[in-house]
């Protein structure tokens, strides 16, 4: 069973977002379980301005390509280059080494709680 | 979608694959497992170890009697009558118009006797198609899908594996079965004898059996193949497994590769097409015209120059100009770059030859190659 962090908000389209500044922001264990083994990431530049619920990057599993949705807006300060040097890291650690860039908000698209988030999606709170 | 295709099927594991955790998917109807933990993993295993599968959703049909080889003869595109006894052979069955109504394999179990093992989606049309041309043929034409479970063992391991469970006296049998060979065998599972049907067949490129069992027997036997392996490293794999597999390998899938709308020749399937045997069969007309036509276009290989994987319909282009379609695509687990089969035009399938593949509006390299992608070394 899939697992949802409650300490973290999700988009609709399934990127967590943590309570740092600059925010973290990751794939939850729901998507990337339903994509099985992940095996590319395309992310945003650093310095690149991202816009909430527009795509800004992809993810490829075996089976299927996904667009990854921007959760909020703002600047990309950091990628994380371990999760495009082993995509796997999206299947084994989605919360943890998972993670896949952060932004400086400069405005937050619709979040749900992870309450709601399970809810509707399906997947263990935790 | 009739009220029949909606219904869910089954195979007698199902509860099986529960235990196991599997997450399914459906396949012409059938509730079949995708994969258990990760596809990769199994992948991998079938290349390194071995992998069992539950394959039960494909169709069994028995054509016996004394005019079965000369029946299928005309029924398929093949001369199955030259089968011998315990060979099996890969063959088409096509409509009149030259259309694949499926791929399938025959096995020769007697003069008489052949059992006939259609797709799980095409099962009911195959039995059709075959009851339907027996019209004139001493045959009897018999479904007995809904009976009869399918398991493979795949994998280098995979001789190691069945001996576990097969009678001493029949060991021989096991690790001396040819390629595309079958033959009963005296299993023991869980302490009771049962004998079996065992095919050295498969769908992954490695080698393998498959083991036809009645559904009554089905978890006795896949239980004791999990068991029996796990000094063998085998494990439980899916239908993405499965399909990785079979792509690496340079396999088609019926419903991507081949269709009623795809010409054998064009498919690279000329060579089961036996024009010189004598007499009718379906399809022979439109067969011939076909291959005095020649092909306008070919399935061929492609190999991803970069990380990015082509997919199923996506367009193959060469300077600019659409020049084909990809009809299978995924990032090959064995060998670490993207692998594709499209039917491309026929100036453009030499060896070597650059194209590219539109990947959601961007052009990706990619490059003919010979199949398969894969081959294990014998």
């Amino acid at each position: 069973m899939s697992t949802v962090l409650s300490n973290l908000r999700y988009s609709e389209e399934h990127e967590w977002v943590d309570a740092s500044s600059p925010v973290k922001v990751g794939l939850s264990q729901v998507a990337t379980d339903a994509l099985g083994d992940v095996v590319y990431v395309d992310l945003p530049e650093v310095g690149s301005t991202i816009t909430a619920g527009e795509t800004c990057g992809e993810v490829e599993s075996t089976k299927s390509v996904s667009d990854i949705y921007a959760p909020v807006s703002g600047e990309i300060t950091e990628v994380n280059q371990a999760a495009i040097d082993d995509p796997a890291l999206l299947n084994s650690d989605p919360y943890g080494k998972g993670w896949l860039f952060t932004v400086n908000v400069s405005e937050e698209g619709p979040l749900l709680s992870a309450e709601d988030y399970s809810s509707k999606n399906g997947g263990e709170l935790s | 979608m009739s009220a029949e295709t909606a219904t869910k099927q089954y195979t007698a594991l199902y509860e099986e694959h529960q235990k196991l955790g599997a997450s399914f998917t459906d396949f012409g109807g059938w509730q079949m497992p995708l994969k258990y933990q990760s596809e990769l993993a199994e992948h991998h295993a079938v290349r390194q170890a071995a992998g069992l599968f539950d394959l039960s959703h494909m169709g069994e049909v028995w054509v016996t009697g004394p005019d079965a080889g000369k029946f299928l003869d005309f029924a398929l595109v093949s001369r199955l009558s030259a089968v011998a006894v315990g060979k099996a052979k890969y063959s088409l069955i096509c409509n009149e118009d030259g259309g694949i109504i499926d791929d399938l394999i025959s096995y020769r179990r007697a003069e008489e006797k052949f059992l006939v093992v259609p797709n799980a989606g095409n099962a009911k049309a195959v039995a059709e198609a075959l009851a339907e041309r027996a019209g004139d043929f001493d045959v009897t034409v018999e479904d007995v899908t809904a009976s009869i479970s399918l398991v493979a063992v795949q994998g280098p391991n995979s001789v190691a594996i069945l001996k576990q469970l097969v009678a001493a006296a029949d060991h021989a049998v096991v690790t001396e079965m040819k390629y595309y060979a079958a033959d009963e065998v005296h299993f023991t599972v869980s302490g009771a004898p049962l004998r079996l049907l065992l095919a050295r067949t498969g769908y992954t490129g490695e080698d393998g059996f498959e083991i036809y069992v009645p559904n009554e027997n089905a978890a006795s036997l896949w239980s004791a193949l999990l068991s029996a392996g796990k000094d063998f490293d085998l494990v439980p794999a899916g239908l993405a497994a499965r399909d990785s597999l079979r792509l690496e390998a340079g396999m088609p899938l019926y419903g991507n590769e081949l269709s009623l709308e795809v010409s054998p020749y064009d498919a690279g399937l000329g060579p089961i097409v036996a024009l010189k045997k004598e007499g009718e069969f379906v399809g022979r007309a439109a067969l011939e015209a076909q291959k005095e036509r020649g092909s306008k276009r070919k399935l061929v290989g492609l190999k991803g120059l970069g990380r990015r994987a082509a997919r199923s319909h996506y367009p193959v282009s060469k300077d600019g100009q659409t020049v084909g379609e990809v009809t299978s695509g995924q990032p090959s687990p064995t060998l670490g770059y993207p692998v594709a089969l499209a039917y491309v035009d026929i100036e453009h399938i030499e060896p070597g030859t650059r194209l590219d593949v539109d990947l959601r509006g961007k052009p990706e390299p990619f490059e003919v190659v010979a199949l398969p992608f894969y081959k294990r070394d014998k």
